[in-house]
């Protein structure tokens, strides 16, 4: 009786240790999942954006034959030897020349098959060589958006056909569109490029960074080594930590009632870009240099200030150029950050549609993150793979970026 | 761009100012005198007192002056004769100060060329003061230093006295921001509040302030209720969104702080930050493209004929993706500061790991997790690209997922960004939407700082 009750309470427990086995079986499974669901997101979100990008990075050439001499275009080929001899080219009427050398190819549908970029092409292949004046050439020129479109997916049954026809007359080649590296934005999805943004957000980036990382490490020092603990020092610690936390949309609304509404500073130009976004970065740069620093043995200290140095002598000559690579590491992260973001720029006006690289940090300009942006808003279906192919170099910078912090953790940062 | 020619002056100064100091110490050096500070103290000693004063000077007078200009310029004849509808003269303002300072290229209203020459004169005249009285400032200064010489002249400590002013400003930075942000947003809000009553905008349910748009009826007919913006808002940053992360981003840090193998996690932990690292805007994008159609259709194949585009369900469901990272790294660091001894307890007592990590090492971190949410929640409210670009701007006040809402974020940038008549309610909308985001954020963040730094304590 006794022993059948103890097997009975044995099997019992058996049955139950069972379950929690089980139990801790599926909570491990749970926590697998949820690791591997978030790496497959991550890896979705890539392997989408590569995927829709990536065809961004080449664009099609149709061979057209071009009869420079029959047609209308009046070019003086010396011009073309001369030191402007791209304005000349750009100034000439060759939207013309095209058209009429693509019909007469390829049938009255393809008048149109060609677009800005051609016409850039076209111009560039007579500076090189004027002689193509006095003959006639055939050339490759890149095509339209349409056709472009066409050659890489589905699209409506007029450009397809057009595109079959060039294909069977061996007229259409598939390079890499250098222009997309080279060129700013334009209003033809076969013509735009991503130099102008790429140069709008250096400039951004270099004055956000002359402006923040001076100014941050300054005040993590001094919170760090000299603050004495008071309301005052807790006022600074606070608004430090909530600024880090702040939306970043609201760094926008401040730079545009403070740095365009009072100071009267150009719209949309790098400084008020840069002054916004070193405003955002501070908080993380003083986070980051307050750790580094704390991080520095005390006995550095002491044994500093026991041969005499002063207290400035002793942070500035030994404490911070230990705690550089910890500092750095947070600005990198802070920049890579500031490089992506968005949102503030948008409200500084950094939204309109700006066809020249910017040549000073007053000049209107574009950042990567907004003409991504701006690009995405665009009807035109050529823009979708300008888009995933911005936001591929975008991603790019930021593993760059990332992996220098790493990079730097792990070689520089010591370990006491 | 005199100010800049009085900047580059005042640096001179301070250069020479400094070789000066430099050179005169070590005089006094091979004199024969032992000096109390090394040689390169005394120059930095003269060439702080010489530029310190004056570029402050010139940082205060930058703006002011800028003001002043407008001012008389609109004091003048010519400006006195401008329309006195504010945008429009703001407009013909900015062009002709463009126009004045260098950019060569003719304005687009005619009357901006007339008013070229009295901003370059009231340029003139304004930054002729500034800069003159920024460069007698900085030789007084230098004078003022370089007439303290002798070997026992505490030029370091004199120089530090400067660096300790430097650095307490740089940290004073801080608070001004946080200040700047505060006046910023209330003043505009204020301007607000004057036209649209606060009750209207904190209570109302109607938000449509496109039907503001003419001059003439500013304020009157668009309706600025702002519960169905505030209610999009929690709905994709707060509900959605947190539904999705907190169980993957907890069950993340849990797999890896507990179970995973080393090498595994030091793998892991890097590729969840990457999901942090990347931009905001690329979520959205792919949000609009890849997402938002996919629930549109599950939407439709579940019989909801309603199934917007926009849908709060794929802004919410990527801006879950996006909070992941933060959710499991805040957990990650309040699991690790549970001391070894409560789970080895634990361990002892017969419960398994899962028993012990839910029994004992979440109770024990919950106040860490906690602090790390609301951290979340609150860079979920103020997250913009996401939303701008995948959820709508129709103003629903519906808990329907497949439906379009719209949220604060949204509104700020479609507010702002069309066109900038700068004081109709329209616009000023965006500031006082600006002053409740940035409340409410600042008390979740006031909270959850307070939760976690008090609970980091408890364990130390």
């Amino acid at each position: 009786m006794n022993r059948a009750g103890s097997a009975k309470r044995a099997g019992g427990s058996d049955a139950r240790l069972k379950r929690r086995y089980a139990a801790e079986r599926r909570f491990r499974l749970a926590g697998l999942f949820a690791v591997g669901l978030s790496a497959a997101f991550l890896a979705f979100l890539l392997f989408t954006m590569a995927w829709k990008g990536l065809s961004g990075f080449t664009h099609f050439e149709a061979a057209v034959p071009v009869d420079f001499p029959r047609s209308d275009l009046i070019l003086d080929p010396a011009a073309l030897r001369g030191p402007d001899a791209q304005d000349v080219a750009a100034a000439a009427d060759l939207e013309s020349v095209v058209t009429q050398a693509a019909s007469a190819a390829y049938g009255d549908e393809a008048a149109e098959m060609f677009g800005t970029a051609a016409l850039r092409s076209l111009g560039r292949q007579l500076v090189a060589d004027p002689e193509l004046l006095s003959r006639r050439a055939t050339l490759w020129l890149p095509v339209g958006s349409a056709i472009d479109v066409a050659a890489k997916q589905d699209s409506d049954a007029a450009s397809e056909r057009l595109v079959d026809r060039l294909e069977s007359r061996d007229a259409l080649r598939r390079t890499i569109n250098t222009d997309f590296l080279m060129e700013s934005d334009a209003t033809d999805p076969s013509a735009v490029g991503i130099w102008g943004a790429l140069k709008g957000s250096f400039l951004t980036i270099v004055v956000t960074i002359l402006l923040a990382f001076p100014v941050g490490v300054l005040a993590a020092v001094y919170l760090e080594e000299f603050a004495s603990r008071n309301r005052w020092t807790d006022a600074i610690e606070v608004s430090i930590n909530n600024l880090a936390a702040v939306p970043s949309i609201i760094f926008g609304l401040l730079g545009l009632a403070v740095f365009l509404n009072f100071m009267h500073l150009p719209r949309s130009a790098p400084l008020v870009g840069g002054l916004t976004l070193a405003l955002m970065t501070m908080p993380v740069i003083v986070i980051a240099g307050r750790n580094a620093i704390k991080s520095v043995p005390p006995s550095i200290r002491d044994a500093a200030l026991g041969v005499g140095a002063s207290k400035m002598q002793v942070v500035f000559h030994h404490v911070l150029p230990l705690a550089l690579p910890g500092i750095l590491t947070g600005t990198i992260i802070g920049m890579a950050r500031a490089l992506g973001e968005t949102a503030p720029l948008l409200m500084i006006g950094m939204r309109a549609f700006i066809a020249a690289p910017p040549n000073g940090i007053t000049e209107p300009s574009s950042v990567l993150p907004v003409q991504i942006f701006l690009w995405s808003d665009e009807v035109n279906r050529g823009f979708v793979e300008k888009t995933s192919a911005a936001i591929i170099v975008l991603l790019l910078f930021m593993l760059v970026m990332n992996g220098l912090a790493i990079y730097l953790r792990n070689r520089f940062e010591r370990r006491w | 761009m005199s100010l800049a020619i009085a900047l580059a002056a005042v640096l001179a100064v301070a250069a020479a100012a400094g070789w000066l100091g430099y050179s005169r110490a070590r005089g006094l050096r091979t004199a024969g005198g032992r000096l109390h500070s090394l040689p390169v103290y005394h120059g930095a000693y003269a060439a702080l007192w010489a530029a310190l004063p004056a570029l402050l000077l010139l940082a205060v007078w930058a703006p002011v002056q800028s003001n002043l200009v407008d001012q008389a310029v609109l004091a003048s004849p010519e400006g006195r004769a401008l329309p006195t509808f504010a945008m429009q003269r703001d407009t013909i303002l900015a062009e002709a100060r463009g126009m004045a300072s260098g950019g060569g290229e003719a304005g687009f209203n005619p009357e901006s060329a007339s008013l070229v020459p009295r901003f370059a004169e009231a340029q003139g005249r304004y930054s002729m003061v500034g800069g003159a009285v920024a460069i007698l400032f900085a030789l007084g200064a230098a004078g003022f230093a370089l007439r303290r010489r002798s070997p026992q002249f505490r030029a370091r400590t004199g120089v530090e006295r400067w660096l300790m002013a430097v650095l307490i400003a740089a940290s004073l930075i801080a608070v001004l921001t946080t200040l700047g942000i505060v006046l910023s947003l209330m003043f505009e809000s204020l301007r607000f509040f004057k036209l649209v009553p606060p009750g209207d905008f904190l209570f109302g349910t109607q938000w449509s302030p496109q039907t503001a748009m003419r001059a003439d009826q500013a304020g009157s007919s668009g309706a600025f209720g702002s519960v169905p913006l505030f209610w999009g808002t929690i709905f994709i940053g707060a509900i959605i969104a947190m539904i999705v992360a907190i169980p993957l981003g907890l069950m993340s840090a849990i797999y890896l702080t507990q179970y995973a193998h080393p090498r595994v996690r030091s793998w892991m932990k890097p590729i969840l930050e990457i999901l942090a690292g990347v931009p905001t805007v690329v979520y959205g994008y792919f949000a609009a493209l890849t997402v938002a159609p996919v629930v549109r259709d599950l939407g439709i194949s579940l019989g909801i004929t309603s199934a917007s585009s926009e849908s709060a369900l794929a802004a919410g469901l990527v801006m879950g993706i996006m909070i992941i990272p933060f959710i499991s790294s805040m957990s990650d660091d309040s699991i690790a500061a549970v001391p070894q001894d409560m789970r080895d307890g634990s361990l002892a007592m017969g419960a398994t790991k899962s028993e012990t990590i839910r029994k004992v090492v979440l109770p024990a971190a919950l106040p860490g997790v906690v602090g790390g949410v609301l951290l979340a929640v609150s860079r979920a409210i103020g997250e913009t690209m996401i939303v701008v670009m995948a959820a709508g701007l129709a103003a629903n006040l519906t808990a329907n997922p497949f439906a379009s809402v719209t949220t604060v974020t949204t509104q700020i940038v479609q507010l702002l960004t069309g066109d900038q008549e700068f004081d109709s309610a329209k616009t000023l909308a965006a500031f006082a939407l600006g002053l409740a985001l940035f409340l409410i954020t600042l008390v979740l963040n006031l909270i959850a700082l307070t939760v976690v730094r008090r609970y980091r304590e408890a364990y130390e």
